[in-house]
């Protein structure tokens, strides 16, 4: 395994992927996100995403039957493999979210100027 | 990937509802391999819902904008196969550095062959650039001019004998004509004067200066870059307008506004604006200050008296056109004033005026018979064509040894072939190699070009800086370059690659047998024949141009020019001082004979006509180059007298006496000239007819190349413009001079002296035609040489590949001189067919410009053989160095490597 560790948009791919389970292609991931997180994603971009989590082993991908949505043509479906079935509870364990809740409100927050700060407020 | 090109036909919905038809092409072409059919049909879904959330213009823009980022090579690179390569692969920046890597390595292995190639292709660059800087030069020759496009010269053109003859001389009514009549077609009208030396002078400085008198609107027409002062610097009379140059070596640091210098010695003017200096490539250049056109007509009686003549044609305009109109208008309106005004009297002669751009004056300002007929643009052209060619020289050298070299090479390609190179790659590398090749080149080129600018400035009598700052000069080399590198490398790149590895390797399948066999060599021998098609012809030409000039050097002038020296006078200062300086200057023993004269000896000021004389051809509109001389001019020139006699102070009647040339004689076909009377052809009879006292030898006073004019020897009553001084041939001609000087200084010591040689005047008339014969002459070379480097890299070549078979005919008792025709034949034969081709393009090309001239050389078979002798000899010489090292070798050496 390459990775040691996964970043934020990896993480919320391999969510979507989780949760769409049977129907998990680049497309209704892309939507999945767009809709989920109120927040704008490229195709692009999650396809690019999809392309480096395969190569790293953490998805694995069947090709589909044909469909008429896709103008007949087959879609590459995602799902999510054991190593990526480790590595989401691993983020999921209590330790690493002590460890982000400790970091935001611990001592480390105040080291962050007040103008950063006030200019995150506003 | 079939399905995805017919992909909208089966999208649900409307046409116009479909995705951006160029992007499912992109997407078709160019998607990662492998991925095209999941990609096309996620992004179909992805179309639909981005029309469901942003509406239909937003879903097409997302659409077309994934797929870019789709095809882009960084985001595929990654993904692909490690066993699937794509036809872009040879992009790739660490496939770039490899190609680069082993193309240096090919170089620096080959030195002989790199030398010549770089060397080769340096020299055919350098030689481009430089003809490149010349023409753009020429081509922005008074560019200067903000309004260049706008801005124009009136011609005019008239019947005479015959033929329809344009100058670029007007009468000064026109101008008044034009602004009474024609003022909203113009923005600008200026009359000027011709270009004329001024004595300025400051305090106790003095220079002499040309300049111009010019009307009000001319710093304005010219859009001068003033320095100081107004624009509007000519409306008072008595005021000047100095360039920076003019006004810095009279004034030094001074402020000079408003001072007052005196022009001539005589008129005290005003310095009302500095101007910038007018760059060398501008007609306007040698104008180095700007007199009020009205203070030469207030000053000079016979400028005065032209107000209302049409008939004295000595002024020249200068006018800026309307913005919303066309030169083409312009002409077609006031082509006919002098007709309207004065039709009875000029109609048989058809006067027409016309307009010719500022962009033409330089370029385009032959005519013939009325008609615009080229000028200094064929020159340009010329040089043009001759920079491409030998460009194009190096191209072939270069395209040549690649190919030469291929059997080299052909293991290389075979070997990566079947590691698993395509041919893209090949050709990749090969591309490669050749941008190497040529931006090593390049670098050579740019510094040959800077090193020897000085020298072709001289060479070429230019001005030319190299444009460092210009990024047009930069974006034209890159360009440049970039053809270069194609051109040069395209046929080895497409040649080499097409090699099977199967036969290569094999080392002699039919296919290859085929490449590199018999004909491999043709498109090789074809180049070959194509650079001394060039060559020859180029020296050809040099000759012909070179043998043109010499002729016409060689051409008898009709009087003596050397130790003939000739002295301007300033108008008015030496009236009536003619004799007394005669005297003095003949007394010094420094001059043998002097003479004054209205002309100088190598031109010709003033033409007249309208002249009776008995015999004289009902309806022959006779004119004459007319020229005031004074007593002695015939022997202070060394002229030959055919018949009769000089004119003489022994007779006063000489008062009334003319001379005519030769060419005069025939002209109005007089049987026993001397004699008789010349009268002008006017009703009321008055003047003393002219009596014809001798017929001098014809006198070569204007161009060279042309035929001379009729003309008249006239006893000089007016003002002298010119002293001819023939210096005494037993002193040092430095010695006299500085005698000359001190009387001159002596007598008007307010003047600056002048002085000019005839001699050296004379010859300057061939600058041209010497220019263009010396960059030819130059460029010839050049392109012989640049074709026998790669004779020379060809040889070598041939020779190496044949060391075996050298070898072998040795061993079975060949001689050197056997094998050197072995060697040497090929090329010979090659030479041979060039100047064959050579013979009839050449002879059509110089037989055509010759006809330009009216004394020319003729194009003699002497001057074909010579050229093509001096070809075979020069390849016998180039092949023969390889070919007998090659005969030379051991053939021990040469047969035991196997």
């Amino acid at each position: 395994m390459k990775r040691a560790c996964l970043g934020e948009l990896e993480e919320v791919v391999l969510l979507t992927v989780a949760v769409l389970q049977e129907s998990a292609y680049c497309a209704s991931i892309t939507q999945t996100i767009d809709q989920q997180m109120a927040r704008s994603i490229s195709f692009p971009t999650v396809h690019t995403t999809l392309q480096q989590l395969q190569k790293s082993g953490l998805l694995f991908s069947p090709m589909s039957g044909a469909t008429a949505q896709q103008g007949g043509r087959q879609k590459r479906l995602f799902t999510l493999t054991t190593a990526a079935q480790r590595f989401l509870i691993e983020y999921r364990r209590a330790d690493v979210r002590q460890i982000r809740a400790h970091l935001w409100d611990g001592p480390a927050i105040r080291q962050i100027s007040t103008q950063v700060l006030l200019l995150w407020e506003a | 990937m079939g399905g995805l090109t017919n992909g909208e036909g089966r999208f649900p919905g409307p046409p116009d509802s479909r995705p951006p038809r160029w992007a499912d092409w992109l997407l078709s072409r160019f998607s990662p391999s492998g991925l095209e059919d999941e990609l096309q049909g996620d992004l179909l879904e992805m179309y639909i819902y981005w029309v469901k959330t942003t509406g239909l213009r937003g879903a097409r823009w997302r659409y077309a904008l994934a797929v870019l980022r789709l095809i882009r090579p960084l985001s595929w690179s990654m993904t692909k196969q490690p066993h699937e390569i794509s036809h872009f692969f040879i992009l790739h920046p660490a496939m770039i550095r490899n190609y680069l890597k082993i193309a240096w390595r090919n170089l620096t292995r080959n030195i002989g062959y790199s030398a010549i190639n770089i060397g080769g292709l340096a020299i055919g660059m350098a030689v481009a650039v430089m003809i490149g800087l010349w023409v753009y030069d020429e081509l922005t020759y008074n560019h200067y001019h903000k309004n260049h496009d706008q801005i124009a010269q009136i011609w005019q053109s008239s019947v005479k004998n015959g033929e329809i003859k344009t100058r670029f001389t007007v009468p000064r009514p026109l101008e008044t004509a034009l602004r009474n009549v024609y003022a909203n077609s113009f923005k600008h009208i200026v009359m000027s004067s011709w270009t004329l030396d001024g004595v300025l002078s400051y305090g106790n400085r003095k220079v002499v200066k040309e300049g111009n008198y010019m009307q009000p609107d001319a710093p304005n027409m010219l859009s001068l870059d003033m320095l100081a002062g107004q624009k509007e610097g000519l409306r008072e009379p008595n005021s000047i307008m100095l360039a920076a140059s003019t006004a810095k070596s009279l004034f030094g640091t001074e402020n000079p506004i408003g001072r007052i210098i005196k022009f001539d010695n005589h008129y005290n003017l005003k310095v009302t604006g500095i101007y910038a200096d007018i760059p060398f490539s501008n007609s306007f250049n040698t104008t180095t200050f700007i007199i009020p056109w009205e203070h030469m007509v207030a000053n000079t009686p016979w400028v005065k008296e032209a107000a209302n003549s049409w008939g004295n044609n000595s002024f020249r305009l200068y006018v800026q056109i309307a913005d919303n109109t066309t030169m083409e208008q312009v002409t077609a309106k006031i082509k006919d004033i002098k007709l309207n005004v004065n039709r009875a009297e000029y109609a048989k002669n058809n006067p027409q005026f016309l307009l010719l751009p500022m962009n033409d004056w330089y370029l385009r300002s032959n005519f013939e018979n009325g008609i615009q007929s080229g000028g200094r643009i064929d020159t340009v052209w010329l040089f043009g064509c001759i920079g491409g060619f030998v460009l194009l020289l190096a191209c072939i050298n270069f395209m040549n040894l690649s190919t030469a070299r291929s059997q080299k090479r052909a293991k290389e390609v075979g070997v990566r072939k079947s590691v698993g190179s395509v041919r893209s790659q090949l050709i990749g590398q090969f591309l490669s190699e050749s941008f190497l090749v040529v931006a090593l080149a390049f670098l050579i080129a740019m510094t040959l070009v800077f090193v020897t600018m000085p020298a072709f400035n001289t060479l070429a009598s230019k001005q030319i800086a190299f444009p460092w700052m210009n990024v047009y000069f930069w974006g034209a080399t890159l360009i440049f370059i970039l053809c270069t590198a194609l051109l040069a490398g395209s046929y080895p790149a497409l040649y080499l690659s097409s090699f099977l590895p199967v036969q290569v390797l094999k080392g002699a399948g039919p296919s290859l047998r085929f490449r590199v066999g018999r004909f491999a060599a043709l498109p090789r021998q074809l180049l070959v024949v194509l650079q001394f098609t060039v060559s020859v012809s180029l020296i050809i030409g040099t000759i012909i141009v070179f043998r043109q000039v010499q002729h016409t050097k060689n051409r008898p002038v009709g009087y003596d020019r050397a130790g003939l020296v000739s002295i301007p006078l300033t108008e008015g200062e030496f009236d009536g001082k003619y004799e007394f300086i005669r005297n003095e200057l003949m007394g010094s023993g420094a001059v043998v004979a002097m003479s004054a004269t209205s002309n100088p000896t190598t031109d010709v000021a003033y033409g007249r006509g309208g002249f009776l004389w008995e015999g004289k051809p009902a309806d022959f509109r006779a004119s004459f180059a007319w020229i005031w001389v004074s007593p002695d001019y015939v022997k202070s020139l060394g002229m030959r007298i055919i018949a009769g006699r000089d004119f003489s102070p022994d007779f006063p009647s000489d008062s009334n006496a003319i001379l005519l040339n030769k060419t005069a004689v025939d002209y109005m076909g007089l049987k026993d000239p001397v004699g008789t009377l010349l009268r002008e052809d006017n009703t009321d009879n008055s003047g003393q007819p002219l009596t014809v006292i001798g017929v001098v030898d014809d006198m070569v006073m204007e161009s060279p190349y042309d035929p001379v004019q009729p003309s008249v020897y006239e006893f000089n009553k007016g003002s002298a413009r010119f002293y001819n001084l023939r210096l005494n041939p037993a002193q040092n001609a430095r010695e006299s001079i500085a005698t000359v000087e001190r009387i001159y200084k002596k007598n008007f010591p307010n003047l600056p002296f002048q002085y000019r040689f005839v001699d050296q005047e004379y010859a300057a008339k061939f600058s041209t035609e010497e220019r263009i014969g010396k960059l030819a002459g130059f460029f010839a070379s050049l392109a012989i040489f640049i074709s026998c480097l790669g004779l020379f890299g060809l040889s070598s070549f041939m020779a190496e590949q044949r060391t075996k078979e050298i070898g072998i005919r040795k061993v079975l008792g060949a001689s050197v001189t056997n094998l050197w025709q072995l060697l040497s034949k090929d090329f010979l034969v090659l030479v041979i067919v060039a100047c064959l081709i050579t013979i009839p393009i050449a002879y059509y090309f110089m037989n055509s410009w010759l006809q330009h001239y009216t004394y020319r050389v003729e194009l003699s078979w002497w001057i074909f053989a010579v050229a093509i002798v001096g070809a075979l000899f020069i390849t016998l010489l180039t092949v023969s160095f390889q070919a007998i090292k090659a005969a030379m070798l051991d053939p021990v050496k040469s047969l035991r490597t196997e």
